[in-house]
């Protein structure tokens, strides 16, 4: 037990929850507004690869950190009009071109690393985000290097969620979005154009997904490498899911699912005995968990995965 | 009469072969209600949904206070003070009234909601018209006649000055059909003017000014309330006089089905109760109610797609356990579901495919299919059953409401059941296939078969059923003979008011 | 403009979507390629000449084909039933465990004759096991299948990656974690000597022609369609909706592990953790290529293979990198969805 407490009063495992959590809470998001509007975006595992490529690639040919977010913001954009393309406009299933969408955007991501950085032994690296130094709150002891030594993009990632929580539940286009998720017919009969709720929905969903792929690149780590996004698209829609769809709850369930990874991240290296693929294995089962528990609770938007065509029903 | 507020002008559209509206012209004054009439098919929603902007006619326009609406554009329906209440609710029954009420009012890129104004925008309309409901409460908690208020609300709610209801009473009971009807000339008095569609002609004639007949997509006649009659109206509606088929007496033999005390609960929600009735050879019993009476269980139950929770079910007069699907159709039961598209046939299977699904152990040796004696059976049942527009190897899909629904009988009605179950057999079809439909439930009849037909069609279980009984809120009224039927006493069943039925039951 | 159902599929649009889908999707690489530099025309000759310019290209060609055969029939069997196995790769390195467990030390006394076919049995077992956790999870918890078994899939891998760390790593691999190999007498005989090539390719198209009679001919076929294209109509009509999953699952699952067994029994020998280049997403694309035809899917695993040892030839002579393949592929998948939309819609004015 001591183990666990040792790690748990250590200032090294709440910064590295905050870290973790930062991919995820973006990922979330920009699937969370996806299906809200009533679409499932599988692009997003693709999408957040290709983000954390392109993001490097503009840092490592000059361009400043945020540029390469907003690069990689654009990118994912772009993701989206080729999402929305599919299954908007033409309705085709959404899993099927979600998944479409991954496999394009990461094998694009793979080819044009390849293309512009050759193999070489060591990968090439960027200079990545650093700490902000938050006067009087980053010196405080075990709180300071515990929350306040973050990047800039974690302290975005928590704003994004606020705003996006007030957006949705507090001003006319989160209601039009709502509406659209759950009948885009009753949103059509009140003149908002399910289409285009649609179609902004994804778009600005996939950007927050690319952008969240950046994080890893350009804060996280410094260097892009094919895998390194390891399945975190899949988890977020899995945390959309545990979330019931609210921005807030998104937040905690991406925090609470780095908690338990950055645990046992550390626990890995105090047991002895255990093979390091189990601890490995534990986001992923804890993502299944998630769904189970929360698949039959959660109100789905009751649009989610219907393409709608103007005069059928 | 006074200036129109609303112009139809010429209003023409086609959708593929199918001239839905042809040359339509119509008008409505201020502070009137014109009652749209007109068959299944007539063009009445086409005409309506072109008038919201749903769809661009092909020819003719709108003008609204004598100024041109453009066409294909719900917006500016609304702005113009169009509001629609359809017969499909348009509503998310995941968020709140007022939710509901104020999607797509707002300015969209306004940074907050006014919410507070809203909600009292909507209690002080709710308030003139006498619509109350709470506007904090989840759509999906309320009753259909609830949702329907909350409907004509959202349409109020954007100022309408022209109210368009489609169908308004498909859903809702005797009672609040009449309070529906008060509260439209409550509307009218106030200065509302009201288009409503209806097939019903006791309605029509209660409730409107005016009535507009249509037929074919084309408007047949225009009358004045005050100066028609039911009957010249249904000569209208209809035009030729298709004739259905009239039930001969019979006398009924033993009992074939009986149910006791049969309950059903779906996730803790008790939707059958104590249901109770014997159905015998060579009778029709017909169980009518409302929608969302309990039908759709009670259909489920006996047609082997849904277990019962408790009561007693007598088969040919032994006593069965749960009945599979499988074993349904074994005993002779023949299904006609309620939703033809949805689980009568698989649309993108062909002909001979959904004509033997549900049987085949009789249509396969060793797990394989015996494609040639199902394509047989197809072409027997289409040459049978008159049905029209496919073979044996085309797609289901393509087939008309009307011969989908005699591959449906045809199927069941070819291996001579024993007990037919039919829910819902006429919705929605055009007067020829109605008869159609009816002629064959007669002959199976006829042939000893015991039909339960569930229908909310009174006209239909009136001129069908030698019993009847009322299904309201998943328990069913004791049977009353047919002889003894009258549209008050259906009513009064209806809603739940069994008193009389139990006197005329055990009278002798 | 609106779009506007189909009444009929003309024949000639159903063969024609998917070489127009193809031929986009060329047509788009080539557009890569061009970016890149390299001579378009040129790149795709010499992705030809890759794939079959040689009796061991051709070779080559065609014992890549055997896994994506197989995998994309799995994908084929569930999507026709409208069950989402996205975890086809993780099936494929259970099924290629599970034959290096036991075809290396547990059953490897057996005769070849009985442990082949065991092997390939135990195979496609495993496979069937992974993906029953996924269809559990929907039929009791109504948890959407794709996600879990895309989750699946990591945890598939990892548990791999554990076993060829641990207890079935060989000894005599230099401490590479790879699995054991197996019994010599256990590995596929070849279909033409001194090449890669194996029985694996005619146990595949075997295969593709059981599943295309199983769909068309069979109780079980007409009923997992009926399930897959309305649930709600096949329930009425009798079809057991659970059992009939089920069946497909193991099917689809089957499938998948076996095609892991057959690569580790027909090439290797033994398992690492790239054993398999994406096989279990590329069968995605091939089953879609195919539309879900087990036929087609044959044919459309050939056009994956040629893109994919194509690509590698053509990469060392023009420094293209090898993933323009993936690419290909992926974009393949996105053309012919949109190909198949215009068989069943069409564009009025």
């Amino acid at each position: 037990m001591s183990v666990v407490f040792d790690i748990l009063a250590s200032a090294g495992l709440w910064a590295a929850i905050l870290r973790i959590a930062t991919p995820l809470i973006f990922g979330t998001l920009g699937a969370l507004l996806c299906e809200r509007a009533g679409v499932l975006n599988l692009g997003i595992e693709g999408i957040m690869t290709f983000g954390a490529m392109i993001g490097w690639l503009a840092v490592f040919h000059g361009a400043d950190l945020w540029t390469g977010v907003l690069v990689a913001a654009i990118s994912g954009a772009l993701f989206g009009v080729l999402h929305s393309l599919l299954t908007v406009t033409l309705g085709l299933s959404q899993h099927v071109s979600g998944l479409g969408v991954t496999l394009f955007a990461s094998s694009f991501s793979y080819y044009v690393f390849r293309l512009v950085v050759p193999v070489a032994g060591t990968p090439p690296t960027v200079m990545p985000f650093q700490p902000i130094d938050i006067p009087a709150l980053s010196s405080l002891p075990f709180i300071g290097p515990a929350f306040f030594t973050q990047t800039a993009p974690t302290y975005l990632a928590i704003v994004v969620a606020l705003i996006m929580a007030y957006i949705i539940f507090r001003t006319p286009v989160g209601l039009a979005i709502r509406m659209t998720g759950e009948n885009p017919h009753a949103a059509e009969a009140q003149g908002v154009n399910p289409m285009k709720v649609r179609y902004g929905a994804v778009i600005v969903g996939s950007a927050l997904m690319a952008v969240g792929g950046a994080f890893l690149t350009l804060s996280a780590f410094n260097s892009f490498f094919p895998t390194m996004v390891q399945g975190r698209g899949w988890i977020c829609i899995a945390l959309v899911v545990f979330a019931s769809w609210r921005p807030g709850r998104a937040l905690f369930g991406a925090l609470l699912f780095a908690f338990f990874d950055a645990f046992q991240l550390r626990l890995q290296t105090v047991v002895e005995g255990v093979p390091y693929q189990i601890f490995l294995m534990t986001p992923y089962i804890l993502s299944i968990f998630a769904l189970a528990l929360m698949a039959r609770r959660a109100r789905v938007p009751q649009a989610l995965m219907q393409p709608y065509r103007r005069g059928e029903r | 009469m006074t200036t129109p507020v609303l112009d139809i002008i010429g209003v023409s559209k086609r959708f593929g072969d199918t001239l839905a509206n042809d040359g339509i012209s119509m008008s409505l004054g201020k502070g009137e209600i014109v009652a749209l009439l007109g068959e299944n098919g007539a063009g009445k929603t086409t005409l309506m949904s072109i008038l919201f902007g749903h769809y661009v006619p092909d020819d003719g326009q709108i003008r609204i206070d004598g100024e041109e609406l453009p066409p294909g554009k719900p917006r500016a329906a609304i702005g113009a003070g169009v509001g629609m209440v359809h017969q499909h609710f348009s509503l998310a029954s995941n968020l709140t009234v007022l939710e509901n009420v104020m999607t797509g009012t707002e300015q969209l890129w306004k940074l907050w909601s006014a919410t507070q104004q809203a909600r009292r925008k909507l209690v002080r309309i709710a308030e003139r018209f006498g619509l109350k409901v709470d506007p904090d409460a989840r759509l999906g908690d309320l009753s259909v006649g609830e949702q329907q208020r909350v409907e004509i609300l959202k349409a109020l709610y954007n100022d309408a000055r022209i109210l368009i209801l489609d169908e308004p009473t498909a859903v809702l009971t005797n009672i609040e059909a009449e309070r529906l009807f008060a509260t439209l000339k409550d509307m009218a008095r106030q200065g509302l003017s009201l288009i409503f569609i209806s097939h019903k002609l006791d309605e029509v004639m209660a409730t409107a000014h005016r009535i507009v007949v249509l037929r074919g997509g084309k408007v047949v006649a225009e009358r004045k309330a005050s100066e028609s009659n039911k009957a010249e109206l249904a000569e209208l509606m209809v035009g030729r006089r298709v004739m259905r088929p009239v039930r001969e007496p019979s006398t009924p033999g033993a009992v074939v089905l009986e149910v006791r005390d049969l309950g059903v609960r779906i996730g803790g929600v008790e939707r059958l109760k104590d249901i109770g009735f014997a159905l015998r050879e060579g009778e029709v019993l017909g169980i009518i109610g409302v929608s969302g009476n309990g039908q759709v269980p009670l259909a489920r139950v006996l047609s082997g797609t849904l277990a019962r929770t408790s009561g007693e079910l007598l088969l040919y007069g032994e006593a069965v356990g749960h009945l599979s699907v499988g074993d349904v159709v074994d005993a002779g039961i023949g299904r006609v579901p309620e939703d033809r598209n949805g689980e009568g046939v698989i649309g993108e299977m062909s002909i001979w495919e959904n004509a033997v699904l549900e049987r085949l152990p009789a249509y396969s040796h060793n797990g394989l299919v015996d494609r040639k004696a199902g394509m047989a059976f197809a072409r027997s049942i289409i040459d049978a059953f008159d049905v029209r527009g496919g073979t044996p190897a085309s797609r289901t899909r393509l087939l008309s409401g009307g011969n989908m629904q005699k591959l449906i009988l045809g199927r069941n009605l070819s291996h001579r059941p024993r007990i037919l179950i039919a829910a819902q057999p006429a919705r929605g079809l055009d007067e020829g296939a109605v008869a159609a439909v009816h002629t064959r439930i007669l002959e199976a009849r006829k042939a000893g078969t015991a039909v339960l037909l569930i229908s909310e069609d009174l006209d239909e279980v009136i001129s069908l059923a030698d019993r009847i009984q009322a299904i309201v809120g998943g328990r069913l009224s004791p049977p009353l003979d047919a002889g003894r039927v009258d549209a008050r006493r259906l009513g009064l069943m209806m809603s739940g008011d069994w008193s009389h039925v139990a006197e005329a039951a055990h009278a002798p | 403009m609106r779009l506007e159902r189909r009444e009929h599929r003309p024949l000639l649009l159903l063969i024609g979507a998917p070489i127009a889908a193809i031929v986009a999707a060329l047509a788009l690489s080539g557009i890569l390629i061009a970016i890149a530099g390299a001579p378009v025309f040129d790149a795709y000759r010499r992705i030809l000449i890759g794939a079959f310019g040689s009796r061991l290209s051709a070779t080559e060609t065609l014992t890549r084909a055997t896994p994506l055969i197989l995998t994309g029939l799995a994908a084929a069997v569930a999507f026709r039933a409208r069950l989402w196995n996205i975890g086809a790769e993780g099936q494929f390195y259970l099924g290629a465990i599970a034959v290096a467990a036991f075809g290396s030390k547990l059953l490897a006394d057996l005769p070849g004759p009985i442990l082949i076919p065991l092997l390939l049995v135990i195979g496609a077992i495993a496979g069937m096991a992974l993906i029953l956790v996924p269809l559990w999870l929907r039929l009791r918890f109504s948890v959407d299948e794709v996600v879990t078994s895309l989750l699946m899939n990591f945890i598939a891998v990892l548990f791999v990656s554990m076993l060829i760390d641990g207890v079935l790593k060989d000894p005599l691999a230099f401490g590479w974690p790879q699995s054991q190999p197996v019994a010599d007498h256990a590995t596929l005989p070849k279909l033409i000597a001194r090449s890669r090539l194996h029985i694996g390719l005619a146990i595949a198209i075997v295969l593709a022609v059981v599943v295309y009679l199983v769909q068309s001919r069979t109780v079980f076929g007409l009923q997992s369609r009926a399930a897959g294209l309305n649930p709600q109509g096949a329930l009425f009509m009798g079809v057991p909706l659970g059992r009939t999953l089920v069946k497909v699952a193991c099917l689809s699952g089957g499938l998948a592990g076996l095609a892991g067994a057959i690569e580790v029994m027909g090439i290797k020998g033994y398992v690492t953790t790239d054993l398999s280049p994406g096989y279990g997403y590329a069968g995605i694309v091939v089953a879609m290529l195919a539309n879900l035809n087990p036929i087609g899917v044959v044919l459309a695993a050939l056009f994956t293979a040629i893109m994919f040892v194509g690509a590698d030839g053509m990469s060392r002579s023009l420094g293209i990198p090898t993933y323009i393949a993936d690419v290909t592929v992926a974009l393949a998948l996105l053309t012919m969805l949109v190909a198949l939309f215009f068989t069943q819609f069409r564009i009025r004015r």
